[in-house]
Order: structure tokens, then C-alpha cells, then sequence
């Protein structure tokens, strides 16, 4: 675990922003983490702790037995999703893979009906169809929520594609996680994506780890930054768990892809805090390095730290907003417990059109 | 000595092509190589190369000459010291293929060990049978000749068209109606099609909506799905469904499931289309028929047109069908004519089989290529005083089950005929809906003809042993009739 340990130490001290140009060269001296003002610091940290809260509830409620089957809590790697949705505008699309209840919270779609597909029940965002990992909302431009690792990859793109044939100016944000970034149609969309300048920013994940294996043990080329070079798309690594250089990277990459110059990788370097699953072993990593990512270099309590620091926020103010988070979680716990089943007849309705 | 140039074959399937142009002219002198001319067909075009040094001595084929069999002699070669004028008197040899002659063997179906495979011109027009040459147009006055055609109005006048012309005028008629459909694949824009399908599509277009796409189907179909999400019309075309094996996770876990998994909020409305199942002498990997695997997945349609018309008016119903459909096309028949109404907007319903030919004694359900098996079989029991209905399925999923049914309760007995393997086939669920809906009629077991339970081998017996044949078919309908 040394190896990990001492990523662990670069995930965290701004030692990111590397970036890769079009060329593959590595620019120089990292940028100066860009700075919050009070409100972008609040709503940064309520959208993550909004993530935090009701993926700590739906362990609880996987314990419950109340959540069935696959459940991958996206605890530890808030600030990726939610740096990167402030640095979108209406119309952007999101795509991801299975880790997907912090970027469907994060796109504004609601809390209920997220919890309720969790648990089964008709008031889900999918009528109780889709479960966790599958997800969507036309309505907020989120395309789910997908199972296949990678899968989501070339969906992405083809999203992007559609942006491209219509000249709606939108951009896709495509997720996938550092496993994902080994599947081949990764590539085969990074070669049609720069081929014909799609619009689409792809935000690898970086948690280091695949279910149970360390990026070291499954990546030749662990600098997933550099993974566009052959077909000529810039990339950077980006400090994933500071919100504030996700943000920045975001813009640039969303820019990038906006104005037509094809796509962009941002490799977010980030950790997840709980297993791959409910049901993880957690026997590939130490406690140790768990426990220093949490206290070193956790995401919300960098900004719980500016804000009662640097905008004297008081303790009690941060208090109201945890509470608030709470009730709108509670409230999504409460609802996805008592709302009935789906209707027998749904079996049989959604197939075709 | 003279030897005989020979018009070469381009594809296994080639029976004759286009003299376009010659390169050299009478007279000049040809080393191996050298480009003697190009012939074209609906598909491609190609050049002639001399395998001879020599003088070329006399053109028998001129420039622009359609319609040129295989093998038959275009031109006349003079070996070294030969005299150039005697050799171009010497009248051409008979058009078998000589040893040392560069072209490749006629690929009749005959020798291709398709002896089995009609071209559907060998079946008399009792029954909108296709032909092979384009004739005066006719026009529709009994429709009883066209009893399953309902798509059809009377009155309507008939062109002959080709399988593959079909196709191309279905996509491009779609394609002036909705601004949202766009094809893209390998080789589709500037080849114009590997099977030529998107001929001229490009030049109509633009590349902004016919798009050739990279080697890549496992991207490009996830592209095309991606798309479909966001209410685009994708006609993603595979080069052959074997390649879309690579791509298969896309179409049925992306394409097939989303709508479902959304609970109805996102479907893709997406055509796959390309050529299925075996076409001739290409062995196990690109030889398979798929209808029946995609036809398991709930959320696809699987489409799969025999005659041109069938695949004019399925092919626009399925751009406008806002689900994910799965077209299969077969090569065998991309160039084989039929009439095909000449509407405005000619459409078919998707999971409505036709009658093709009606009878009393034995129906013979098949699809696709698997017609001409049928089709071949019932005329030969004609003969023998047995009368078979023939069902062409056109559709696989949602299957027409209400259709197959009335005809076994008339007939008593089921004989299904298909390329694809036995196990799990269309056939087998043929023979269980019969089961299930039509038990107490039946006479007799269904029989069902099949592809061999064998990957598709190369030599051209062992080929022609692994499909189904006639012969098979008309024993089996034999059997069901205790004859």
C-alpha cells in the first residue's frame, strides 16, 4: 500500500493540474488553486454535504434491508461531481456509470424520487424499474445511471455527437472511473470524439481503485490525464478532492469542448471512503489510508474549514445548513420507505414504445 | 499463343457487371499489372489487371458495355512473337474459364453450392414473385394475386427494383422527411456502402448526415444509442451483423433496456441495419444468422424483408418507429429485382407476416433468404399435388403469431424453414406458439429446416451440406402430410 499512500499524499496537496497539452507535453508549474468567493463556497458545500448525508442514509437503509442489490455510495468523492456542475450551463448533459446518486443529486433531481428508486418503489425516478445504477431525467439532462463499466463511455459521445448535428452549443460531461478508463470503447470514443470535435468533456474518476485492485495493479499508465495523447486530446490532473480546482478544471475542459475544439479529459484524483459495494471486503487497502484520506484531505470539511475561517461563518450557521440537509434526506429516507411498491401491471409497461 | 481475357467476378456473388472503360487500346503493349480496364457492378467497381505480357490484340467488349456475364471473353491477348492481327482474327474461345486465366470462377449459385438457393426469378410471378430483370411496369388489378399486400392499394402501379435500390430509397426518403435521421457506419458516405445500400446518399446529404464512422462498431453503435437518447433517428449500418457481435452489449443493454430502466422517460430510437446470415463461401465467422438472438431481447423489434418491397416499406416504418429495431438484410438478396409499388410513402407494418403464396395441405413459415427456400419448396409440391401455404414472417419480434396460427388451424401441419441454427432458433419458437395456440389442429409434429448445428465451413459442398436445402424442405412437408 505504499504506493497508494504516497498518491494518497499527491491527491491532496495541490500537486495536481498537471496538465498534457494537445501535444502530450506536461505544461509546467501547476496553476495557483483558484479561489471561492462566500457564495460559491456555500453552495458547494451544501450540494456536497447534500451527497454526503444521503449516501450515509442509504447505507443505513441498505442495512435496513430496505435497498436491494448493488449500492456504490460516491462518499469521499463529492467535490468531483459538484465542481464540476457549477462550471456547466443549462442545456450541458451528464452522463456516468453505476456511482451515481452524488452526480443525479448534484444535476437537481430529487431527493425522494432518487431514494425511492433505491428502495423499489413506484415514486422512483425509474418507477422502481431501474434500481440504483440506472437512472435518468430528460428533464435535468441527465442520461443515468449505467451498469456496463464503460458503457457510458461511447453513450457519451454520442450525446455529444447529437449536440454537434443540432449546433445546440451544449457540452457532455461523460464520467467513468479509473476501471472504466481500461475498457476499449473508451477509445474508440476518444478517436471519434477528437475525429469529428465533439463536444464532451471526459471527467475520469480517479478513486484508485477498480472494485479491489490499485490502479497500479491494472493501469500501464496510471497518468489517466495522458490517456487522449495518441489522438491529440489535452487532459490534466485535477486535485478531486478540493472543489475549487475541480471547478477550474471544469471551465477550462468545458470551454475547451464549447467552442468547438473537440473534447477534453480531466483526470479527478479522488478516493472513495467506503467500499466499491455494500458489500466490499475492504481487505485490498489499510484502515490507515482510509482514515488520512478522511482527515487530511476530505472534500467538505476544506470548505467547512473556509468557511468558518475565512468568511467567519459561525458554528451554528453551518448548523442550519446541516439541518436542513438532514430534513431534505429524512424526508427522501421517510418517503422511500412508506411509498407502495410498483403496481404488478408495471411489469409489462416501458418495453416499447 | 492468344489467350483470352475473361470478364473477371468481383464478389462471390457477382454474376455479371458493367464494362466501364478500357486503359489500354488495341495494340499496345500490356506487362503484368498493368491496368487493362474497370468493370463496375451495383456494388463496386474494379480494375483489370493483365497477368500476361503480351500485346493486346483485339477488344471484343467495348467501352460502356452493360450486362457482361462472368467469364465471358472482353478482349484478346498476343503472346510474345505472336502475330498481333492473326491472333485478333482468331474467333474467342468458348467463355469456360480457362486455367491460366486471371478471373475468378463464375460464382453461379450452381458451383457455389447454392444450388438450393434460387434466385427468386426462377419462381413464376404467380405471387408477386420477384424478377430478375427489370420489365414493364405493371400494375395491380387483382388483388387476389396480392391478397397479403394490403399496404398496397389497387391500382397501384409496380416498379421492379432492386433489394438493395429499395433500402437506399427507403433511408433517403426518410431522411428528405425528418432532418433527424442520419446513417452513419463503415464505408457508407464516400465508398458509397460496402454492399453499395448508401449509394448516393452522400452526394444528397452531406457528410453531416451520412457519416462514415472508424473501425470501431463497439463505439459507433454506442454513439449512434447516445444519440438516439437525445431523440436523434440514427441508422447505425453494420458491415455485416457479425461485426455488430462487437457491438452487441450497446444494442442490448443500452438500446433494448434503457426505456425500460428509465420507466419510460428515455428510448432510442435507433436503427441497426446491415446484411445477416450466410452469404456465400465466406466460412464460420461471416457466415450466422442472428434473427434468432436478437429476437430473444424484449425492447428490440427484429425486422427481416425478403422481397424488396417488404424491405422498402419495413425499413421507413422502422426509422419512424421510436424504438430500437434490428434490420436484418440479407447479401444474397441485395441484388435480386421485385416489384415494389410505386406510392409516395410506401410503408409496411412492422409484426405483420404476408401470406406470400396461399394452400391448403401444409404451411411453410420462413423469413428472409429462407423465402426462396420456401417459395422453390411449394412450387415442387405443386407437382406432387400437395398445396403449401407460405408465411413470410417479415418480422421475427413481435412475431405474428395470429397469422401463423390461422394458417396451421387450416392446414393442420407446420414445416418452418430458416439459415439460422436449430437450437433456440425461430423455427423452435415457431413450433411453440403452435403449441400453445394451435395444439388440437395439428396433424402432425412441426417439422422445423434449418441451418446445421456446425460453424459455417469454407468448401463449397460442405457449405452447401450446412444451409437447408429444397430437397429438405419438400421432404419435410412430405413427412407432415404422411406422404
Amino acid at each position: 500500500m505504499a504506493v497508494a499512500a504516497r498518491k494518497a499524499g499527491r491527491a491532496g496537496t495541490g500537486a495536481a493540474n498537471k496538465s498534457t497539452s494537445s501535444k502530450g507535453s506536461v505544461r509546467g508549474a501547476a496553476p495557483n488553486t483558484p479561489q471561492f468567493d462566500k457564495n460559491q463556497d456555500l453552495a458547494a458545500y451544501n450540494d456536497m454535504l447534500l451527497i454526503r448525508r444521503f449516501e450515509e442514509k442509504s447505507g443505513q437503509m441498505y442495512g435496513m434491508g430496505l435497498i436491494g442489490g448493488f449500492c456504490h455510495l460516491y462518499i469521499g468523492q463529492e467535490a468531483v461531481v459538484v465542481g464540476m456542475q457549477m462550471a456547466t450551463k443549462e442545456g450541458d448533459q451528464v452522463i456516468t456509470g453505476y456511482r451515481d446518486h452524488g452526480h443525479m443529486l448534484a444535476c437537481g433531481m430529487d431527493a425522494k424520487g432518487v431514494m425511492a428508486e433505491l428502495t423499489g418503489r413506484r415514486g422512483g425516478l425509474s418507477k422502481g424499474k431501474g434500481g440504483s445504477m440506472h437512472m435518468f431525467s430528460k428533464e435535468k439532462h441527465f442520461y443515468g445511471g449505467h451498469g456496463i463499466v464503460g458503457a457510458q463511455v461511447s453513450l457519451g459521445t454520442g450525446i455529444a455527437f447529437a449536440n454537434h448535428y443540432r449546433e445546440n452549443g451544449n457540452v457532455c460531461l461523460t464520467y467513468f472511473g479509473d476501471g472504466a478508463a481500461n475498457q476499449g470503447q473508451v477509445y474508440e470514443s476518444f478517436n471519434m470524439a477528437q475525429l469529428w470535435k465533439l463536444p464532451v468533456v471526459y471527467v475520469i474518476e480517479n478513486n484508485r481503485y477498480a472494485m479491489g485492485t490499485a490502479v497500479t495493479r491494472a493501469s500501464a499508465q496510471t497518468d489517466f490525464s495522458k490517456r487522449g495523447v495518441s489522438f491529440g486530446i489535452p487532459g490534466e490532473q485535477v486535485d478531486g478532492m478540493d472543489v475549487r480546482a475541480v471547478y477550474a478544471a471544469g471551465q477550462r475542459a468545458i470551454e475547451h469542448a464549447r467552442s468547438g475544439k473537440g473534447p477534453y479529459i480531466l483526470e479527478m484524483q479522488t478516493y472513495r471512503y467506503r467500499g466499491h459495494s455494500m458489500s466490499d471486503p475492504a481487505k485490498y487497502r489499510t484502515k490507515d489510508e482510509v482514515t488520512r484520506m478522511r482527515e487530511e484531505f476530505d472534500p467538505i470539511e476544506q470548505v467547512r474549514r473556509r468557511l468558518l475561517e475565512s468568511w467567519k461563518l459561525s458554528e451554528d450557521e453551518l448548523k442550519a445548513i446541516d439541518s436542513k440537509v438532514r430534513e431534505i434526506v429524512n424526508e427522501a429516507a421517510e418517503f422511500a420507505t412508506h411509498d407502495p411498491e410498483p403496481d404488478p401491471s408495471e411489469l409489462y409497461t416501458d418495453i416499447l414504445l | 499463343m492468344a489467350t483470352d481475357i475473361l470478364m473477371p467476378a468481383l464478389s462471390p456473388t457477382m454474376e455479371q457487371g458493367k464494362l466501364a472503360k478500357w486503359l489500354k487500346k488495341e495494340g499496345d503493349k500490356v506487362k503484368p499489372g498493368d491496368v487493362l480496364a474497370e468493370i463496375e457492378t451495383d456494388k463496386a467497381t474494379m480494375e483489370v489487371e493483365a497477368i500476361d505480357e503480351g500485346v493486346l490484340a483485339k477488344i471484343l467488349v467495348s467501352d460502356g458495355t452493360d450486362n457482361v456475364a462472368v467469364n465471358t471473353p472482353i478482349a484478346i491477348l498476343a503472346g510474345e512473337g505472336e502475330d498481333v492481327s492473326a491472333a485478333a482474327s482468331s474467333s474467342p474461345a468458348p467463355a469456360a474459364p480457362k486455367a491460366e486465366a486471371q478471373p475468378a470462377p463464375t460464382p453461379d449459385m450452381e458451383r457455389e453450392g447454392m444450388a438450393d438457393r434460387p434466385s427468386p426469378d426462377a419462381i413464376p410471378g404467380t405471387d408477386a414473385a420477384p424478377v430478375a430483370q427489370p420489365a414493364a411496369p405493371s400494375v395491380i388489378t387483382n388483388r387476389t394475386a396480392y391478397n397479403a399486400m394490403a399496404e398496397i392499394p389497387e391500382g397501384t402501379e409496380l416498379v421492379n427494383m432492386t433489394v438493395r435500390e429499395a433500402l437506399r430509397d427507403a433511408m433517403a426518403e426518410e431522411m428528405r422527411k425528418d432532418g433527424s435521421v442520419f446513417v452513419m457506419g463503415e464505408e457508407v458516405a464516400e465508398y458509397q456502402g460496402a454492399y453499395k445500400v448508401t449509394q448516393g446518399l452522400l452526394q444528397e446529404f452531406g457528410a453531416k448526415r451520412v457519416i462514415d464512422t472508424p473501425i470501431t462498431e463497439h463505439g459507433f453503435a454506442g454513439v449512434g444509442v447516445g444519440a438516439a437518447f437525445t431523440g436523434l433517428r440514427p441508422i447505425v449500418e453494420f458491415m455485416t451483423f457479425n461485426f455488430a457481435m462487437q457491438a452487441i452489449d450497446q444494442i442490448i443493454n443500452s438500446a433494448a433496456k434503457t426505456l425500460y430502466m428509465s420507466g419510460g422517460q428515455l428510448g432510442a430510437p435507433i436503427v441497426f441495419r446491415g446484411p445477416n446470415g450466410a452469404a456465400a463461401r465466406v466460412a464460420a465467422q461471416h457466415s450466422q444468422d442472428f434473427a434468432a438472438w436478437y429476437s430473444q431481447i424484449p425492447g428490440l423489434k427484429v425486422v427481416a424483408p425478403y422481397s424488396a418491397s417488404d424491405a422498402k416499406g419495413l425499413l421507413k416504418s422502422a426509422i419512424r418507429d421510436p424504438n430500437p429495431i434490428i434490420f436484418l438484410e440479407n447479401e444474397i438478396l441485395y441484388g435480386q429485382s421485385f416489384p415494389v409499388p410505386k406510392l409516395d410513402d410506401f410503408t409496411v407494418p412492422i409484426g405483420k407476416a404476408r401470406i406470400h403464396r396461399e394452400g391448403t395441405d401444409v404451411t411453410i413459415v420462413s423469413f428472409s433468404i429462407g423465402m426462396t427456400y420456401a417459395l422453390k419448396a411449394a412450387q415442387e409440391l405443386e407437382k406432387e399435388g400437395i398445396s403449401a401455404e407460405v408465411i413470410d414472417l417479415r418480422t421475427i419480434r413481435p412475431m405474428d403469431t395470429e397469422t401463423i396460427v390461422a394458417s396451421v388451424m387450416k392446414t393442420g401441419r407446420c414445416v418452418t424453414v430458416e439459415e439460422g441454427y436449430p437450437q433456440s432458433g425461430v423455427g423452435a419458437e415457431i413450433a411453440m406458439r403452435i403449441m400453445e395456440n394451435a395444439f388440437d389442429y395439428l396433424d402432425a409434429p412441426v417439422i422445423r429446416i434449418t441451418g446445421k448445428d456446425v460453424p459455417m465451413p469454407y468448401a463449397a459442398n460442405l457449405e452447401k451440406l450446412a444451409l437447408p436445402s429444397v430437397a429438405e424442405v419438400v421432404q419435410a412437408a412430405k413427412t407432415v402430410c404422411y406422404r
